[in-house]
């Protein structure tokens, strides 16, 4: 029986996941042998070269266990944990199909000192932990906003779009929600917040905004110049490309941020309890720390900055379920495209 | 009596049984209120959880609206959001048209079906491997021409409710053991209080004197009054009964002491008018045994004297020394009779607190055993002596033949008497009246054989003054 409700075609690979046809498209795999006879296996959004010099870290601190290491997509990785393939972490991006998946029972629930450490918001019925707090971002790029006032709200963004068509005509870039299921939770929850967002969307799709499916796509393309302004950024993604590229900048709109939780789980699956514990635990103390040593993921704490204070993170709750139903997405795709797909 | 010697250690004691039952009852109604505040809790959790679910699927339902024959659904945000509000519970939903699922999760069944549209209904299932709250609502939508009915199930798992419920059970147990610790103490308290009366009633009656036997008169609670009367009767009963005894002691005395002397005197005159011998024999018989009969019969009265006189025992001052005076000299001439010759060593004053007379007949019958046991021309030493500031000892000491093998406390029991009293006529009263003098008066009687072995040694032990 097929449970989700995503888009059509994935609700189809889910229903062949379900079936036992398990389609995990991976996209990166490596694995990190331990000394002993333990091997984890983690499933992960994050790309290697954010999370390897973590794993390093853990290894040097428990040199037994091992750790096998996939990259997928967190559509992809949803099904896959949803269908029963077995992984000891899942670690997503995608906070609403981790929810999804502890609310379905395909997690299994994990008690330690360090998950009671954790701030209430940043844990779902000790299924589901949080482990960094990522605002999306608008990056700009410094020579295409050459001689233009930085704004400071969307209201400001907005009229400047409107001021400067010739700058902005095809170079504002965003993410394709009907690809993206990152793009899609930061956009359904923009919308839920403030009706700039439709303004905003409507105003990009007259300017015949590119569409991505990936943040560092979308921050390449304002590296080169291609773009003015991505939309929406993976925060994180974007200081990490800052620190090594001048071109780029960060637009402080200082009136409200969407922070996303990213989140680790423990699969009903999971057959190295023990070991998957260890990493989650490492992983979360990683995450309380005011500043992670070894990756560039933003720490929980980046929660409470100003900005992302006023509407808090996106709440581990039922309510996340509400823009994966079948009807909702429907719904909100069409005003979607009819704002954006001009 | 019997009935209250049974039983454990605290039913012994009506404080005790008092307070072991206050706590009992205390103890049933801190369960009783912990499991009411519990199981109201629970129902108050229980029953919040179902108004945000009715509360949810109504918005829902509310939501439905058709547009060109479809029935088009956008489920509202706080729909959901709501559900948080009783804690990290798992949500499932679903929404059905004409038995056809909308959306939401295909299996999510509900056992009962709303009757009417608006009506509510709720049950708990167990679906997805958990107990699950579920509440549907009914709703018709139109759709083209057609009225399709639609159902919306909400259903959350009642983990939050659990959490609530033992928090709150949790919370009323600690206030229940409180409330029964509270309850505990001032039960205890209760008891003394209420018992109070009692113990000052039985403590006025302890500190009574031994002689006072006058009625009671004290403001006692109600139910101690019929005691209280009681008490006084037995007392005023008492009191005449002393009385009775005292004349009847007086009156035995009398009767028999003096038709005796009548006998005694009549035989010492016949004995001076027959001539033959053996008549003569058998009258000094006689008179012997008058003689032994009036001593018995006056030590048998000292004793019933003793018995009563000790249980309201008067506190005259008394010279012991005066009396040891006094005593021996009222002795004297039945020592002359066996040439028995008195050394006295007392010096005056040698105050004590006593009744005169019992100390009087206590030291006579001392001082008569030892002329008795005595055989003639010895001595009988009599030496008063202060051991220490608090108590007097006056020895006797004479050159009789001692005590025998016997164990010297069991010459002061009742009619018992030595081994070695062949032939001397006696009661075996004598050492016992003195001992319950001397016990009556805080004392005690001594019997040692002196270190040369000869004679016997009577101590009296007294508390000076």
């Amino acid at each position: 029986m097929c449970v989700t409700h995503f888009t059509r075609s994935l609700a189809a690979v889910i229903c062949l996941a379900t079936t036992g046809a398990q389609a995990l498209e991976i996209e990166d795999q490596k694995l990190y042998p331990g000394t002993g006879t333990t091997t984890i296996k983690v499933a992960s959004t994050a790309d290697l070269d954010v999370f390897e010099p973590f794993i390093l870290q853990f290894q040097r601190e428990q040199p037994a266990v091992g750790i096998d290491y996939y990259v997928a997509s967190s559509t992809d990785l949803h099904a896959a944990i949803q269908g029963g393939e077995v992984f000891d972490v899942a670690i997503s991006s995608a906070m609403d199909l981790q929810f999804q998946l502890a609310n379905d029972g395909a997690a299994q629930p994990y008690a330690s000192p360090v998950t009671d450490a954790l701030p209430a918001w940043a844990r779902w019925r000790d299924q589901v932990f949080a482990f960094t707090a990522e605002p999306a971002v608008a990056v700009i790029s410094r020579e295409r906003f050459a001689g233009l006032p930085r704004p400071k709200t969307r209201q400001e963004l907005i009229a400047l779009l409107r001021q400067n068509p010739d700058v902005f005509e095809a170079s504002i870039g965003t993410y394709d929600v009907r690809q993206s299921g990152l793009g899609y939770l930061f956009a359904t929850q923009e919308a839920r917040n403030s009706d700039t967002f439709w303004r905003l969307s409507e105003l990009m799709g007259r300017q015949r905004a590119a569409l991505y499916c990936c943040s560092a796509q979308m921050i390449d393309d304002v590296g080169s110049g291609r773009l003015a302004l991505a939309y929406n950024v993976l925060g994180s993604y974007a200081a990490e490309r800052i620190a090594r590229d001048d071109r780029l900048e960060v637009l402080e709109l200082e009136d409200y941020a969407t922070v996303m939780l990213r989140t680790a789980l423990i699969p009903a699956t999971a057959t190295e309890i023990e070991g998957a514990a260890l990493f989650l635990d490492r992983l979360l103390e990683e995450g309380m720390r005011d500043t992670p040593e070894t990756w560039v993921l933003p720490p929980l704490g980046a929660a409470d900055e100003p900005e992302a204070r006023a509407y808090g993170p996106i709440r581990l709750g039922p309510a996340l379920l509400v823009y994966l139903d079948r009807l909702n997405r429907e719904a909100f795709l069409r005003a979607w495209s009819d704002a954006l797909v001009q | 009596m019997s009935d209250a010697a049974r039983g454990p250690f605290w039913w012994r004691s009506i404080g005790q049984r008092l307070t072991v039952l206050l706590a009992v009852i205390a103890a049933v109604l801190a369960i009783l209120s912990w499991w009411m505040v519990t199981s109201f809790a629970r129902e108050a959790a229980e029953r919040t959880q179902d108004n945000v679910l009715v509360a949810s699927a109504t918005t829902i339902a509310e939501a439905l609206r058709s547009e060109q024959g479809t029935i088009l659904l956008e489920l509202p945000y706080s729909a959901f959001a709501m559900l948080n509000a009783i804690g990290e519970d798992r949500v499932f939903y679903r929404v059905a048209a004409g038995g056809e699922t909308i959306t939401g999760y295909d299996d999510l069944i509900p056992p009962t079906l709303p009757e009417r549209p608006g009506d509510v209904a709720v049950r708990t299932i167990s679906y997805r491997g958990d107990q699950v709250r579920v509440v549907s609502v009914q709703r018709t939508v139109l759709a083209g021409q057609q009225p399709v009915p639609v159902l919306v199930s909400v259903g959350q798992t009642r983990t939050g409710v659990e959490a609530i419920g033992t928090g709150l059970s949790r919370t009323a147990a600690v206030l229940s053991v409180a409330f029964f610790l509270l309850a505990v103490g001032l039960g205890a308290f209760a008891a003394i209080s209420s018992l109070r009366p009692l113990n000052a009633f039985a403590q006025a009656v302890t500190r009574r004197g031994p002689s006072d036997l006058r009625p009671l008169r004290r403001k006692v609670p109600d139910e101690l009054s019929p005691l209280l009367i009681a008490l006084n009767r037995l007392m005023e009963r008492l009191g005449q009964s002393i009385r009775r005894s005292e004349e009847f002691i007086a009156e035995a005395a009398h009767r028999v002491r003096t038709p005796l002397a009548t006998v005694r005197a009549q035989a010492e005159l016949a004995l001076h008018t027959v001539e033959k011998e053996n008549e003569k024999k058998m009258l000094r018989r006689v008179i012997r045994a008058v003689d032994e009969s009036s001593r018995s019969a006056s030590q048998l009265l000292d004793h019933a004297t003793v018995s009563f006189r000790a249980e309201a025992l008067a506190r005259d001052d008394v010279d012991l020394a005066e009396l040891v005076v006094k005593v021996a000299e009222g002795l004297s001439p039945t020592a002359d009779m066996k040439d028995i010759n008195f050394r006295l060593d007392a010096k005056s004053p040698a105050p004590v607190r006593g009744d005169l007379i019992l100390l009087e007949s206590a030291l006579r019958n001392v001082l008569d055993n030892s002329i008795k046991y005595s055989p003639g021309e010895t001595e009988v030493s009599i030496t008063l002596a202060q051991d220490d500031p608090s108590q007097w000892r006056l020895t006797v000491r004479d050159h009789g033949r001692g005590f025998s093998a016997v164990s010297l406390p069991a010459l002061t029991g009742r009619f018992t008497r030595g081994a070695n009293v062949e032939k001397i006529v006696g009661s075996g009263l004598g050492l016992t009246i003195a001992e319950d003098v001397l016990i009556a008066h805080g004392g005690s009687l001594e019997l040692t054989t002196p270190e040369d072995g000869v004679g016997a040694c009577v101590s009296l032990i007294l508390p000076a003054a």
